[in-house]
């Protein structure tokens, strides 16, 4: 898998960082005017945010440039811990613990090695047949009868959103689209900036104007000013990269809304999953942000949509 | 360099996130108590301190464990100079508190697990009287609680592999044995004390 670095991808590059660059100014300038404990404790989450948003664009970055490799290990390794802080929260037996072993270490490698062999086929299978079918029988050698059938589904469920829904973001690197062939790093560049950019955008509509919630049972920091304000700009956004993929403007403007939707849907469900479980984020390791699982909630739902549509549309 | 090694990669297997709730991280001797859930446990708690102080603690440990093998008499002996107990035949002259004060010398610091053996992982078991003992032969010491939760599941009872779950140790807020406070109350409080740090 060979990816070229063209003039389009020095600008994708240099975008962001302007972006973040400004961003950590304005940051900068918010620490030193704000008043009051409330108004503190948000420029200080926004920070810390900014500040991991550097580290993560530096990792993407790197990964990218070191061509598809460095990419299909990324996402491999982001599965891998978002596995570790569904299954954390998720109450399993001591009789699951064979059943998890594979699937960490067997299934999750296995999803992302079919990638990088481009095996198409058995990477669109493996998880939604052959896991189904592994895990229950796995765990009925174990002899352990007790919630069978809601152990065995936390398992699967787990394996679907963490491994089988995020392996589809670098998938995008394997589509072969004519006219774009060595250009596909920057097409998922163009799906990860439209994703994460909906998420910010959504943040700070919801911060500046957010007043009536949609869901409050849900998720209290989700408002109809954060939905509408947040995914009109990102897809805004994504239709003026139009020129950075195989995409004319209308296409790269309904891709885009395509994708901040199932962004949205993704971080409003797997917020109901944290609510039933009684936390507020999946894990800590990034900070500001939660865990992995926070940060990547709304890709997992995006990747398999926005992968298919391409597919569907734009390769033979 | 093995140390390193070995405490990155413990840290990275048990996925522990640290809390300090009730005392700060400091080189002085005391003794952290734990529950007992996975033969990780002792190597999980003495890996999660701050590099400066783990020098000064030792863990205590199950002879028969950690003397199975070449690789684990290695580790036990020079990685983390535990202090290894016989569990198997306790006699007067055989006696473990014994070798706990010898290990803990004037400015050693121990890790030990006052169940005795690993429970389920979901409740506490009652705590054996070793704990009051080393309290009573150390007049003052503090006894730091430490709770340990889902290491269980990270590597259960009879399982030999692990399986990457993210743990929490808590420290919490040192007790001492009080002049005149009898053996049950003590050993009631202590267990107490690691209840109390348990996440709700």
């Amino acid at each position: 898998m060979r990816l070229v670095i063209d003039k389009q991808t020095v600008w994708l590059v240099g975008g962001v960082l302007a972006l973040l660059l400004v961003s950590s100014i304005i940051g900068y300038a918010l620490a030193h005017t704000a008043k009051g404990e409330s108004a503190r404790h948000t420029v200080k989450n926004l920070n810390d945010r900014i500040r991991a948003w550097w580290f993560m664009v530096l990792i993407f970055g790197l990964a990218l440039a070191t061509g598809g490799a460095g990419s299909i290990v990324l996402f491999g390794l982001t599965s891998f811990l978002a596995l570790r802080e569904f299954i954390t929260l998720t109450p399993t037996r001591l009789s699951d613990h064979r059943a998890l072993f594979w699937v960490f270490f067997v299934i999750t490698p296995l999803q992302y090695w079919l990638l990088w062999t481009d095996w198409y086929g058995l990477f669109i299978i493996l998880i939604p047949v052959y896991a189904f079918l592994f895990v229950p029988i796995r765990n009925a050698l174990a002899g352990d009868c007790e919630r069978f059938l809601e152990r065995t589904a936390k398992i699967q469920w787990a394996l679907m959103i963490c491994v089988y829904c995020v392996s589809h973001a670098p998938a995008l690197l394997r589509l072969k689209i004519p006219g774009y062939e060595g250009q596909n790093g920057k097409l998922l560049f163009f799906f990860v900036l439209v994703v994460q950019i909906s998420d910010v955008l959504q943040y700070v509509w919801g911060k500046l104007l957010g007043r009536r919630k949609i869901v409050p049972q849900v998720s209290p920091n989700k408002t109809w000013a954060g939905f509408v304000g947040g995914i009109a700009s990102a897809t805004l956004i994504g239709t003026a990269l139009w020129w950075a993929t195989p995409f004319t403007p209308w296409q790269a403007a309904g891709m885009s809304l395509v994708i901040c939707l199932m962004g949205f849907a993704g971080g409003l469900t797997m917020s109901a999953i944290k609510r039933d479980r009684g936390v507020k984020d999946f894990g800590n390791m990034i900070e500001g942000h939660g865990g992995v699982l926070d940060r990547i909630d709304s890709i997992c739902f995006a990747a398999p949509l926005f992968f298919h549509l391409t597919r569907y549309y734009f390769t033979p | 360099m093995t140390k390193a090694l070995l405490v990155a990669l413990v840290k990275l297997i048990s996925g522990a996130n640290v809390r300090w709730a009730g005392c700060n991280p400091e080189i002085r001797q005391r003794i952290y108590f734990a529950n007992h859930t996975s033969h990780l446990d002792a190597v999980v708690v003495w890996a999660s301190l701050p590099a400066a102080v783990r020098e000064w603690v030792r863990p205590v440990a199950a002879k028969e464990y950690w003397t199975a093998n070449g690789l684990r008499r290695f580790l036990a002996a020079n990685v983390f100079h535990a202090v290894l107990i016989d569990r198997t035949k306790v006699t007067v002259r055989n006696n473990p508190i014994e070798f706990m004060l010898e290990g803990m010398g004037q400015r050693h610091s121990l890790i030990i697990f006052p169940e005795g053996g690993r429970s389920s992982g979901e409740e506490i078991g009652s705590f054996k009287s070793g704990i009051y003992h080393l309290a009573k032969e150390k007049p003052g010491i503090e006894m730091v609680p430490v709770h340990i939760n889902n290491l269980n599941r990270v590597l259960p009872k009879g399982e030999f592999l692990p399986v990457p779950m993210l743990s929490c140790i808590s420290f919490g807020a040192p007790i001492i044995l009080e002049p005149g406070e009898s053996k049950t109350a003590f050993l009631e409080r202590a267990r107490a004390a690691i209840c109390k740090l348990r996440p709700s």
